[in-house]
C-alpha cells in the first residue's frame, strides 16, 4: 500500500473504528487525466462500514469523511469515490 | 449569519447562481463537454432524469473552483445544488438515483423533467 494509502487507512480507522475499511487505489486507471500524478496516488475508492454513520444522513456521512481527510483532498488526493455504509446497511 | 459583509465578487457570483436558477451543477468543463469522469457522471444522471439545469465550468476560473469549495463546505467537484440547496457530489448522486431518492427530491421541488415517467 502506498503512503497516502496508508495515511487515508490510518485516519478513517482512528476517526471511525470501522467494522470494515476498503482502500483502493485505483490511480493507474485514470493514468494521463486530470490531477494524475505520475507516481500515482491520486485517485481512491474507499468503501467503509461504520457504527458511526447510522442515523446520518449520505451528506452528513460523506461530510464526516472529508473532514477526517481534509489534508489529503487539499493534497495530493485528486479523486476519492465514496461508500459509506452503517453496519445495518452492509 | 452574524458575520459583518465584506465584498467577495466569486461568493456573490456564487449565491446567485444558486438563487436564480432552480437546479445548478458546479462542473469542470461543460454539460455537453464535461472535463472529468465524476462531473461526466452527473451529467448523465440529470440528462436521465430530464431535469434542466445550469452548468458551471469551475475550469474557467480558479477562484471560482475554490470559491465553491468554500461556499459549500465541500472539498470535491462536482456539486449540485437544487432550489439553492446542496445535494451533493457524485457518489451521492449516483446513490440517491439507484435509491430512487433523486427522483423524489426532485419530484418534490417541483424540477424533474416529463421525459423520464413517474
Amino acid at each position: 500500500m502506498g503512503a497516502v494509502a496508508e495515511r487515508i487507512s490510518r485516519k478513517l480507522h482512528d476517526g471511525l473504528s470501522p467494522e470494515s475499511l476498503e482502500v483502493r487505489d485505483e490511480s493507474a486507471k485514470h493514468a494521463g487525466h486530470a490531477g494524475a500524478r505520475p507516481e500515482g496516488e491520486t485517485h481512491f475508492d474507499v468503501r467503509v462500514v461504520a457504527a458511526a454513520f447510522a442515523g446520518l444522513s449520505r451528506l452528513e456521512r460523506q461530510r464526516l469523511v472529508n473532514g477526517l481527510l481534509r489534508e489529503e483532498l487539499a493534497g495530493p488526493v485528486h479523486a476519492l469515490s465514496l461508500k459509506l455504509l452503517a453496519p445495518a446497511e452492509a | 449569519m452574524t458575520e459583518t459583509p465584506v465584498a467577495d465578487p466569486i461568493r456573490d457570483f456564487i449565491a446567485q447562481a444558486v438563487e436564480q436558477n432552480p437546479v445548478v451543477l458546479f462542473m469542470k468543463g461543460t454539460p455537453d463537454s464535461p472535463r472529468c469522469g465524476f462531473s461526466s457522471l452527473a451529467v448523465q444522471i440529470l440528462d436521465h432524469l430530464a431535469v434542466d439545469f445550469v452548468g458551471v465550468d469551475v475550469l474557467q476560473d480558479e477562484a471560482l473552483r475554490q470559491g465553491i469549495k468554500e461556499f459549500s463546505d465541500w472539498p470535491t467537484i462536482p456539486q449540485l445544488y437544487v432550489k439553492g440547496e446542496f445535494v451533493g457530489g457524485s457518489d451521492i448522486l449516483r446513490e440517491m438515483l439507484q435509491a430512487g431518492e433523486l427522483q423524489t427530491l426532485m419530484a418534490e421541488k417541483g424540477v424533474l423533467g416529463t421525459a423520464a415517467g413517474a
